[in-house]
């Protein structure tokens, strides 16, 4: 049985990792990527010791520190489940195995969501993108559509403007993004902008030949034909697999107090997968540190 | 290790994971040839024709292709 198991190895996850390992806590580290949501941050300004340093190369740095010390880290794997068991909790990764720890933090952070209309699922990666950053310069000369209406949504208008050949821009409400990246977007001459639009049907065999939207306001639904589908709106906590073991908040975010704590003796969570107010790097990374001490606490407690 | 595996990256400048592909086959000294896809379109329509996918990375281990930064794919490819 582990001292402790860390669930997420983003900025949360491998802060609180380094401070169990300091206080010589037998600690597991357990997660599906190294990086999480920094990997697709291309620029960071305002992580404290750096001017600017790209998201990729911040990871690496946490990487490389946190494996100076002699932690268990598995990567790779999914977490399916989280209970409670005698003397501390186990947690179950997708190929089944299980692992004990007398303490659990959660950091297991965001992910982009998910529309959920037909046929999203399946032309994922076959024309439906959540990164467009990564997937953007496919679309040369296509005609593409990007859903939302925040700054990541516009953000990736204004790129693929140089891209596509044109770009329609639906959101459910109106344009909520940043004014100077609003201005932008709607002075550029291949872009259409639909607002009221609700996205109903992703549309396609092998890959996406179109997109079913429905306007709001008319209750009439069209089809744009695009060989792109650019899902902007927003994130989500992974947070499914606690269900059972934990009451979530509306957005499905673990509910923690100020000492990272959830309400389960033993059982912690820290960074964006919380109801932290900010989602920041430079939070999340305190936030781990907290909940890693807290349990450090926890731990000689019990013991002694 | 067998290095004498042919290896293709197809991938974009900006996409992260592209370079982490990258960084894993080189860590391991592992030669392989880059396919920006993004300036190059008759690299785009192989990518998409091998793997089916309009994402990247995809990498092509000799005929074998992996779509993502797949560390336990890449390495089984190579042969760890």
């Amino acid at each position: 049985m582990y001292d402790l198991i860390i669930l997420g190895a983003g900025p949360a996850g491998m802060t609180a990792a380094v401070y169990a390992a300091r206080q010589k806590a037998e600690t597991l580290l357990l997660s599906k990527d190294v990086g999480g949501q920094v990997n697709w941050t291309l620029s960071i300004e305002n992580y404290m010791g750096y001017q600017f340093i790209e998201g990729l190369e911040l990871i690496q740095k946490f990487e490389e520190q946190v494996r100076k010390f002699p932690i268990d880290i598995k990567i790779g794997s999914e977490i399916v489940s989280c209970i409670r068991v005698h003397q501390g909790f186990e947690v179950e990764v997708a190929e089944g195995t299980k692992y004990l720890g007398r303490t659990v933090i959660i950091c297991s952070g965001k992910r982009p969501r998910m529309l959920n209309v037909p046929g999203e699922e399946r032309l994922r990666g076959r024309g439906v993108t959540y990164c467009e950053v990564c997937d953007g310069p496919l679309f040369q000369g296509n005609e593409v559509a990007v859903i939302g209406g925040g700054n990541s949504a516009l953000e990736a208008v204004i790129d693929m403007t140089k891209i596509a050949s044109h770009i329609y821009l639906a959101s459910l409400t109106p344009l909520t993004g940043d004014h100077i990246l609003r201005e932008k977007v709607e002075e550029a001459d291949n872009v259409t902008i639909l607002t009221e639009h609700e996205t109903v049907e992703v549309k396609g065999r092998d890959s996406v030949s179109g997109v079913r939207l429905k306007d709001l306001k008319s209750g009439h639904e069209k089809e744009l034909a695009v060989q792109g589908i650019f899902v902007e709106i927003g994130l989500t906590p992974n947070s499914d697999f606690l269900r059972g073991t934990l009451t979530l908040s509306e957005l499905g975010e673990v509910m923690i107090n100020c000492a990272c704590e959830t309400g389960i003796p033993g059982l912690y969570a820290a960074g964006d997968v919380t109801n932290v107010p900010a989602k920041q790097i430079v939070v999340a990374a305190g936030e781990g540190a907290k909940a890693a001490l807290q349990a450090h606490q926890f731990l000689q407690k019990c013991s002694s | 290790m067998d290095t004498a595996k042919k290896v293709l990256v197809y991938s974009t400048p900006t996409c992260p994971y592209c370079k982490r592909v990258k960084q894993f086959l080189e860590e391991r000294g592992v030669p392989y040839q880059e396919i920006d896809v993004a300036s190059d379109k008759a690299g785009r329509d192989e990518m998409v024709s091998k793997s089916g996918r309009m994402a990247v990375p995809v990498i092509d281990i000799d005929g074998v292709i992996t779509v993502g930064f797949d560390e336990a794919s890449l390495k089984k490819q190579l042969g760890e």
